[in-house]
């Protein structure tokens, strides 16, 4: 009967309070009025203390995860039952199946079956190569790490090329070529083309377009230039939806030629940010700069100070000691204000530029610190804001002495710096002039995110002959004549630069797996010379580079290390053009303004089919599997929206309907949306997922505008967002969560954090006694004032340790199984919070709460102080995460790993148990990483038990900010000791005498005192 | 007013007794069914593409086992030989043998040879040869007289109590490194003393707990921590 009734009724109702939203902004504003709620908050609803959130923290997961709320029928439910009785004893009784062992013929050299070979290589986004060490067992590609010697990333990776070994295993990938929506193959594709070629030669191939994304691959280029020599009246054309046209122009405007810019952070005392995302994946550089920041906010060796001027809450923003949240289109008056240079003249600035007071005060001090550090000091512009802002972050460069210490420029990275726009625009008009008979794209999907206004569609059906080349059989190549499956990039050959113009050979980690072709390949044929593989052609080209005798060694130097010596570019002197810094006006500050962001997870749209992207939540609403529109809680309460109510967003005759997320931080009068959602052709993660902005984007206006229209419509949609979930009970208010001090306070009261862990009250020989006499004991720090909340480490773990994806529907009711999680808790204001990320995988507690309660001894101490997790051993009771006041153990309430994808069998970590249905799971410190360590060390006979150089957990491995610290603190000398020595250091909710192994460094800030008073 | 025989009682009591017994009995009777060969496959030999022979090979020829198995030092998979392994020698020798023809077919044509798999532990078992090799685990330790099987076979039961009997008392089994390979290797005793490092032993116990502190072998507590072998 009851499960007839809970069938009866929606019962996603009930998950969770983030999920109806029953406590609304006046209640909710009520509560906060009368009640003064904790200090740190990760949602609106536990600042409130609502009874809903009281609850939910009290559960060991959210309400709903452990219920069976999935619809069945009562025959469906008998059914189970029934075969579940009698299938209960017969568990025990299975014979093992037989087993293949299958050898090679020919066994490679340098192959040892077990150990896993690292592989350098370079993923490349947006044309900025992230430099890897691919690990491969048996010519299988499983874990992408970062290349530590390429000064790019210096083992840190981003979430992307993290998550690219995913992608390349893709089932959904495209796996064949197609003709006329049949399948066909390369060799037909030859023999076809080179009829239209033939067409071409009388016009000097007048009529050929080809449309690819930004690279930087010099061999690439080479290609690309001789190419257009055999048909010179040919054009190529660049575009992707997130590009770089603003930094580009900005540096025309500036110096009257493009150039990149680099920043030096490890020389800035001071940084300021004007709308720049530069701590997050996708930011070319984006590693080294979040080494170089973290660096520099140690708190006990020259702390920088970093302000934080944005027009959208990012994680960049989170670790700005003042953030400033103002409209896109506000940024430019104030960056100007730092150009004008008259806040340092007390009183109000000359030049009225519209500031309020708020801001003006801020915009001073502002000022003040950065002439006050002339030459350490830098002013970052983001990619979003309009070449003016970036022309302005030059000229304070310039202004302020950075040029060269800070600040250094170099020639552009992308081999061919167009403004991708314009480019487009291009190519658009020729298609519409009917010039165009032969279009090639390659990596490109326009019929999904080119600007609306431009009618790519249309002009696209004008052209006669079309070819599409790409991972995915997506909208654009739906609509092309011929399709050609493009090659990943574990999968072929090739070369890209980095930001700092490294230049990093790309080698393939396994043969294609659909047979896929790669563009260099595709060039080949149209330039007539089908024979030339990827690798000659490569080659080829950097033996004509290569002036020395030695090539062979040379190449194979550079494949080794991963990067071609000495291609860095040096900095280049530039001169400053008089530029004109004529502000438009202010749009009117009571018009609604729309930002336009690439996705977290999904970027542009490309990322879309990878489920552990999708999966991965968003930095700062935790939001998975959907995009949706922003909203400030000021702006939300004048709407009367609540979260997860629709609001259609229209602009000019444009109109979007999208779920609403109260993000609090995010500037009054003001929405961004996200794009890269609400894919048609994408695979079966991404197809459906999200909502389609696109159609709000027009080439005027790509990345902000204002005049959007807000208004709220009915219904509700489902957004499963881990913000509220797996909420730890503080308890004592005075032992907060998270801990942080400014810096003031900290050098004045250094014990501020102290607290001595309770006293050993036990019978039984104490824990000293039982891990100090061992050779290892393993134990971990977490820099919360490093970490830049980048979410790589729930990747990298994911990666590692075969964890599944549960889906959306799962994700909502709490079932997610990452064993890392960020949490991002806010303090203050909801307008205008300060916020902190803090990572939290298990904590290894000595006296683990787990442990105790498991009825069967599925979890249980490693004499190293590993809380071990015994998977055939587990029943699942879940008694264990019940008692886990950390909330960090996971379990697979349905058979979540995928178990009979061919694809995904090979890109599993053979290393670690694929967990079945009915087990929990959660982290162990990557115990086949200790293993592998331990043996290895074992049989060398070495007595140095310091770890620190040859054993880091993937987490660790993979943070750009090294922020993660793991080692033996058995050892007085390794890294993990000594930070754990540091008067930051605080173990997570200690007072419960859990002894947790892995602690956390309190986060200090750094707090201009002119702003603070 | 007797209502039952008295012999009921008698059957009564029997059955009472007899359904106790029966259930320890189908209990034991499981407990050694798991624990047989029909279910542990011990002492079963496997069918194998090729009716290969270690006793020809190891125990007749001489072949050392790393001969075939290269990565067994190194790694934690003992490494199956490649097929140009096994040509090595038999483009040389018994060029006709009808048994062969599958090797010289895989060789041919570049397809790998098939083979099942023997010592088959549970896939969340995560066992390593080389660090069992580096402290003195002999060969046939775990594999048996491999010397002496025509077709092969698993020893052990390959079951947690089998690895748990050495791993709770690994001294019984210890010997030195340079005998690791050797196939005819005996223990220590009276009859045949082991001369070790100018000290010599008539004991097993004595030779092992000894080589437990040469070795620097990891505490019973250590080395029966789950996670030694599951992860």
């Amino acid at each position: 009967m009851k499960m007839e009734e809970q069938n009866g009724k929606p019962h996603q109702e009930e998950v969770c309070p983030g999920k109806k939203d029953k406590l609304n902004l006046e209640s909710a504003n009520a509560l906060i009025a009368e009640t003064k709620g904790p200090e740190f908050w990760r949602s609106l609803e536990e600042l409130a203390g609502s009874g809903e959130f009281q609850e939910m923290m009290h559960r060991e997961f959210p309400k709903g995860a452990s219920e069976w709320l999935d619809s069945v029928s009562r025959r469906g439910f008998m059914k189970l039952m029934g075969a579940s009785l009698a299938m209960a004893g017969m568990t025990a009784c299975t014979k093992q199946p037989m087993e293949a062992i299958v050898p090679y013929v020919k066994q490679p050299e340098d192959v040892i079956p077990g150990k896993p070979l690292f592989y350098a290589t370079a993923f490349t986004l947006g044309g900025y190569a992230a430099p890897l060490l691919v690990e491969s067992h048996l010519f299988r590609p499983t874990k992408i790490e970062g290349n530590d010697k390429h000064p790019a990333s210096l083992g840190g990776t981003d979430v992307y090329s993290q998550a690219s070994v995913l992608g390349m295993y893709d089932p959904d990938r495209s796996q064949n070529v197609i003709h006329a929506g049949d399948v066909s193959s390369w060799g037909e594709f030859q023999n076809f083309i080179r009829g239209p070629l033939k067409g071409q030669e009388a016009s000097q191939g007048a009529g050929i377009r080809i449309l690819s994304g930004a690279f930087s691959s010099p061999a690439l280029a080479d290609q690309v230039q001789a190419f257009l020599k055999l048909y010179p009246g040919a054009k190529w054309h660049t575009y992707e939806p997130v590009n770089r046209d603003n930094a580009l122009e900005g540096a025309k405007l500036a110096f009257g030629q493009p150039v990149e810019t680099q920043y030096h952070l490890e020389n800035a005392d001071v940084v300021v940010s004007l709308d720049a995302d530069f701590l997050y994946a996708g930011f070319p550089g984006f590693t080294k700069y979040a080494r170089d920041f973290a660096a520099r906010r140690n708190p006990d060796s020259g702390m920088s100070r970093f302000y934080a001027i944005e027009s959208a809450p990012t994680s960049s923003g989170v670790k700005a000691d003042h953030r400033l949240p103002v409209r896109a289109s506000h940024v430019g008056a104030i960056a100007a204000t730092i150009k004008d240079g008259t806040f340092l003249v007390k009183g109000f600035p000359q030049i009225d530029r519209g500031l309020t007071e708020e801001e003006t005060r801020f915009m001073r001090a502002v000022s003040r610190d950065l002439r006050a550090h002339s030459g350490s000091s830098v002013v970052i512009p983001g990619e979003h804001q309009p070449p003016i802002v970036h022309a302005l972050a030059h000229a304070i460069n310039a202004q302020l002495g950075n040029v060269g210490k800070t600040v250094v420029y170099t020639d552009p990275v992308i081999a061919n710096p167009v403004n991708q726009l314009e480019s487009f625009k291009d190519l658009v008009a020729d298609m519409n002039a009917g010039k165009v008979q032969l279009l090639i794209l390659s990596g490109v999907n326009p019929l999904f995110d080119a600007p609306v206004d431009l009618n790519f569609a249309k002009a696209f059906e004008g052209v006669p002959l079309r070819i599409h080349h790409g991972l995915y059989q997506d909208e654009t190549a739906e609509h092309c004549h011929w399709h050609i499956n493009q090659a990943d990039y574990l999968e072929a050959w090739g070369d890209t630069r980095a930001f700092d113009g490294t230049v990093s050979l790309v080698q393939p980690l396994i043969a294609p797996l659909y047979d896929g072709k790669s563009l260099h390949d595709l060039l080949a044929v149209l330039s007539g010379e089908p024979q030339a593989s990827g690798h000659e052609i490569v080659q080829a080209y950097w033996q004509k580079q290569h002036s020395g005798a030695d090539f062979d060694m040379f190449w194979r130097r550079s494949l080794h290390d991963g990067f071609v010596a000495d291609t860095a570019y040096s900095p280049k002197q530039v001169a400053a053009k008089s530029a004109n810094f004529a502000q438009s006006a202010s749009p009117d500050a009571k018009a609604i303004e729309i930002n336009f962001r690439p996705d977290p997870s999904v970027y542009d749209g490309r990322f879309s089919n990878n489920a552990w992207l999708q999966e991965l939540p968003k930095p700062m609403s935790k939001i998975t599997w959907d995009n949706c529109v922003w909203i400030g809680p000021a702006m939300a309460e004048r709407l009367g929206v609540q979260k997860r109510d629709m609001v259609r967003v229209a602009l000019g005759d444009a109109k979007v309907d999208l779920p609403v997320w109260i993000q609090a931080g995010h500037p009054d009068n003001s929405v961004t949306v996200f794009l890269g959602y609400g894919r048609k052709r994408a695979g079966r993660a991404g197809t459906g997922a999200g909502f389609d902005v696109y159609p709000l984007r027009t080439s005027a206006t790509p990345w902000f505008t204002t005049g959007a229209q807000v208004s709220k419509i009915s219904g509700t949609y489902i957004l499963a967002s881990t913000q509220g979930y797996q909420t730890m009970d503080a308890g004592d208010v005075t032992r907060p969560i998270v801990r942080t001090a400014t810096l003031d306070e900290y050098r004045k009261h250094a014990d501020f954090n102290e607290e001595k862990p309770p006293a050993e009250l036990t019978l039984y020989p104490g824990y000293e006694a039982q891990y100090r006499s061992e050779n290892y004991a393993w134990g971990m720090t977490i820099d919360l004032n490093s970490c830049v909340g980048c979410n790589n480490c729930i990747v990298a773990c994911q990666s590692e340790n075969n964890i599944a994806v549960v889906g959306k529907e799962q994700v909502n009711h709490g079932r997610h199984m990452h064993w890392i999680r960020v949490d991002a808790y806010y303090q203050g204001d909801r307008n205008d919070p300060k916020a902190y990320f803090q990572p939290v995988p298990c904590m290894q507690c000595e006296n683990a709460p787990c442990e105790l309660v498991c009825p069967v001894g599925a979890t249980t101490h490693s004499t190293e102080g590993l809380n071990d997790m015994v998977y055939n051993r587990c029943v699942g009771t879940r008694y264990c995460s019940n008692n886990c006041p950390y909330k960090v153990r996971r379990f697979n309430f349905f058979l979540f790993s995928d178990w009979d994808t061919p694809q995904y069998k090979m890109m599993r970590n053979p290393d670690v148990t694929v967990r079945s249905r009915g087990v929990m799971e959660k982290c162990t410190y990557c115990v086949q990483r200790i293993t592998e360590y331990r043996i290895k060390s074992e049989e060398s006979g070495t007595k140095d038990y310091n770890t620190d150089a040859d054993l880091k957990t993937a987490c660790q491995q993979s943070c750009p900010a090294n922020a993660i610290t793991f080692g033996n603190i058995n050892v007085a000398d390794s890294q993990v000791s000594k930070l754990k020595k540091n008067q930051r250091n605080y173990g997570l909710l200690d007072d419960l005498n859990t002894r947790p192994r892995t602690t956390y460094l309190a986060e200090i800030r750094n707090p201009n005192p002119e702003l603070e008073a | 007013m007797q209502i039952f025989h008295r012999a009921t009682n008698t059957i009564a009591k029997a059955s009472i007794y007899g359904a106790l017994l029966l259930v320890g009995f189908i209990l034991w009777a499981c407990i050694q069914f798991q624990r047989s060969p029909y279910v542990t496959y011990a002492h079963v030999a496997r069918p194998q593409p090729v009716p290969f022979s270690h006793e020809h090979h190891v125990g007749a020829i001489g072949i050392d086992c790393r001969y075939c198995h290269t990565s067994v030092e190194n790694s934690n998979f003992a490494g199956i030989p490649p097929t140009k392994t096994c040509m090595n020698c038999h483009s040389q020798i018994w060029l006709g043998a009808g048994m062969l023809q599958p090797v010289r077919d895989s060789y041919a044509t570049g397809k790998s040879l098939v083979w099942n798999r023997v010592d088959d532990l549970p896939d969340f078992v995560y066992f390593d040869h080389s660090i069992h090799i580096n402290k003195g685990v002999g060969c046939n330790t775990c594999h048996g007289p491999v010397d002496r099987m025509p077709l092969m076979y698993n020893e052990g039961s390959l079951q947690m109590e089998w690895c748990l009997d050495c791993h709770r008392s690994p001294a019984k089994n210890l010997r030195p490194r340079d005998q690791v390979f050797n196939m005819r290797y005996e223990q220590p005793s009276t009859q045949k003393p082991l001369l070790y490092e100018g000290k010599i032993y008539t004991d097993q116990m004595a030779l092992g707990s000894d080589l437990v502190k040469q070795y620097h072998l990891r505490t019973v507590a250590d080395i029966t921590s789950c996670s030694t072998c599951h992860r």
